[in-house]
């Protein structure tokens, strides 16, 4: 685990590609996540009475509750999403980066 | 009103049970309950099981690796039914349920507001804390700059959130039991700090990651339960249940919709601010992500973390719900028999008649041991994370640099443990009077002004320096303490006086920028050859923060 390996690994062209697809995943996420949880608060904070719409005509549960666990449930597939991908696809590069740098 | 509604949320979310004392000054000092044989009996056979645990743990803690990362040893599964015991507490539990209950719509999006940290986690930190550390968050922060100036500072930081912490949940667990239990405070806080200085000095990280899966299991099962039991006397049909609830409640149908949680924005966003990167800054938290083998079982953990706590809130607001009919109209849980007078037990309770409603002396006697369960599991990673930030940064690597032996270390982990179990009884019983709903605002605020700036940028900017690093937490650290004692749930409500000197009680929109503003600065302005090499170290770092090459693996057990 010397410099050297690290070095080799950092000159191997695979190296790069994993770095930038999986942080151009993890930050477009993170983007969707954090646009999504941004737009619900504004929503909140300047027009809370359209979260109170009621989800059938002349009924009175809101929108608001099917809406917030839908976020919370999406944000979590979209977790299953970066695991599913970085478990499989990154991490087959990644191996492959390491078996060509110790050898 | 909506400010101290906003206070009333903030406490209650981070701690639940304390924080309500501070909303309701009344149910500060509770009365102490009949003996409640049920819930006594379910916790007697929940210690027996955890120590049969610490027996089976003990005897596979061998090593300092067993001793504080259960020998990387720990499934992603495992690790993430763990952490989201972490972080669902008794406050979820009775807090949130609480909140929903009085607030309605409010109390859900509080959830979605304590929930959006978790996709953050996943996204941003999961795999480089994994492929970073070893033991304590400190070897990542100290992973290219000073051992000794960096990990001193990791320390302080950790403790000084241990400890705030650990007063606050030991004030709670002494109140909560008083009531739900009939036994007296002190019992109370001894019981809780006995058990856990045992789980931690005997079974290190195993028998604390294992006591967290069985809680986490319980507070899962036991809140699905009486979620399900109350949802089936509304035919499981929502419109019914909020047709009911809005018939039932004092708001009516204001509880549909988004009430005063966002009237004064700064104090909402600070408050989301440090509920979001404060967790990512709990040194007990923090902790959990090496007790497994690689990146891809901390990526799992983190997956199933999020279910759980996503699932958890979704079934907590549920119960909120129900309870407003089923234990709103009932004179039972009314103090005087009196629905428009005051809940017995105070305003966090409606978890509790609701089990109580729906299952009887049984469930109520169940979900009583659980929150005790709750408190006890939280309070033991605490005391490890404490003990660990002693003997593995303070003693292994400033005082000995690098030269105690893996048996020096460990031993003085567990004096560490006790005497934080000591302090933690002691300073429970001190403060049994005291308001301390300011020590868990105190403690996420450091954690996340004082921890998580440091941590991410050591990660992610390669200019990071120790001056920086030194500059950035410790600036963090006093500016998040000054604001909270200065503001009013110190100035005003501890010290006494008439007005707060600073009028936000949430620090992390003011601390935050502070610390990320003098980590780059003492970074920028430090020229010396020591900073140079330093950067130059980020460049094998990153790879090993990458591709997790050369990262502490798991044992061979």
């Amino acid at each position: 685990m010397s410099s050297e390996v690290y070095e080799r690994i950092r000159r191997n062209p695979k190296f790069d590609e994993l770095v930038s697809k999986r942080s151009r995943f993890a930050w477009l996420l993170t983007a969707v996540v954090l646009g999504l949880y941004f737009i619900f608060i504004m929503i909140v904070a300047f027009n809370p009475t359209l979260l109170a719409t009621p989800i059938w005509e002349g009924g009175v549960a809101s929108i608001a509750w099917p809406i917030g666990a839908s976020l919370i449930l999406l944000f979590w597939l979209m977790t299953g999403l970066y695991v599913r991908r970085a478990n499989s696809e990154f991490d087959d590069i990644n191996s492959e980066i390491i078996r060509g740098a110790i050898e | 009103m909506n400010r101290q509604w906003l206070k009333f949320g903030a406490a209650a979310l981070a701690l639940g049970w304390v924080g309500l004392a501070a909303a309701a000054p009344d149910v500060g000092q509770v009365q102490k309950q009949a003996l409640n044989i049920h819930a006594i009996v379910m916790f007697f056979i929940f210690v027996m099981m955890t120590l049969g645990i610490t027996y089976w743990a003990a005897k596979r803690t061998k090593t300092a690796s067993d001793y504080y990362s259960a020998g990387g040893g720990i499934t992603g599964t495992q690790n993430g039914l763990a952490i989201a015991g972490d972080y669902m507490s008794a406050a979820t539990l009775l807090g949130l349920t609480s909140l929903t209950y009085f607030q309605g719509f409010d109390g859900y999006i509080y959830c979605i507001c304590f929930y959006v940290g978790w996709p953050f986690i996943m996204f941003i930190m999961a795999e480089r804390l994994r492929n970073l550390g070893k033991f304590t968050f400190a070897d990542i922060t100290s992973y290219r700059l000073d051992q000794r100036k960096v990990r001193t500072v990791a320390a302080i930081g950790s403790l000084t959130v241990v400890v705030f912490y650990l007063i606050a949940q030991m004030v709670g667990a002494g109140q909560l039991i008083k009531l739900l239990f009939g036994l007296e405070y002190w019992i109370a806080v001894v019981i809780v700090g006995v058990l856990m200085v045992v789980y931690v000095t005997f079974g290190g990280m195993i028998a604390t990651t294992w006591v967290q899966i069985i809680k986490a299991c319980l507070l899962l099962g036991g809140g699905t339960l009486v979620m399900l039991l109350a949802f089936s006397q509304f035919g499981f049909n929502f419109e019914t249940l909020a047709t009911k609830a809005v018939e039932n409640s004092k708001k009516g149908i204001a509880l549909m919709g988004p009430g005063s949680l966002l009237a004064d924005p700064i104090t909402a966003v600070s408050l989301s601010l440090g509920l979001m990167f404060g967790t990512a800054g709990l040194p007990h938290i923090l902790m959990r992500f090496f007790t497994v083998p690689n990146a891809k079982e901390a990526r799992k953990s983190v997956f199933i973390a999020t279910l759980c706590v996503g699932f958890f809130f979704t079934v907590v607001a549920i119960m909120g719900l129900a309870a407003i009919t089923i234990v709103g109209t009932n004179p039972q849980y009314f103090e005087g028999g009196d629905l428009a007078g005051k809940l017995l037990g105070g305003g966090n309770m409606p978890a509790m008649h609701l089990a109580h409603a729906v299952g009887g002396n049984m469930m109520l006697g169940f979900l009583s041991a659980v929150a005790f369960a709750t408190i006890l599991a939280v309070v033991s990673g605490l005391a490890l994370a404490g003990a660990s930030a002693i003997s593995h940064d303070i003693y292994a690597n400033v005082i000995r640099q690098g030269q105690a032996t893996e048996a020096e270390e460990v031993r003085v982990s567990k004096r560490s443990s006790l005497f934080l179990g000591v302090l933690a009884v002691l300073l429970g019983i001190a403060f049994e009077k005291q308001n301390v709903a300011f020590m868990v605002g105190l403690a996420f605020g450091v954690a996340a002004s004082c921890n998580f700036p440091v941590l991410i940028l050591s990660m992610y900017w390669k200019g990071l320096t120790t001056r920086g690093a030194i500059w950035g937490s410790i600036a963090g650290l006093i500016s998040a303490v000054l604001i909270v004692v200065l503001s009013k749930a110190v100035w005003v409500t501890v010290l006494g006086n008439k007005d707060p000197i600073f009028p936000y009680e949430q620090p992390a929109i003011f601390s935050m920028p502070i610390a990320f503003f003098f980590a780059w600065l003492g970074s920028t302005l430090d020229n010396s050859a020591q900073a140079a090499q330093e950067k130059e170290a980020f460049e094998d770092q990153y790879v090993r923060a990458q591709t997790g090459f050369g990262a502490a693996g798991a044992a061979s057990h």
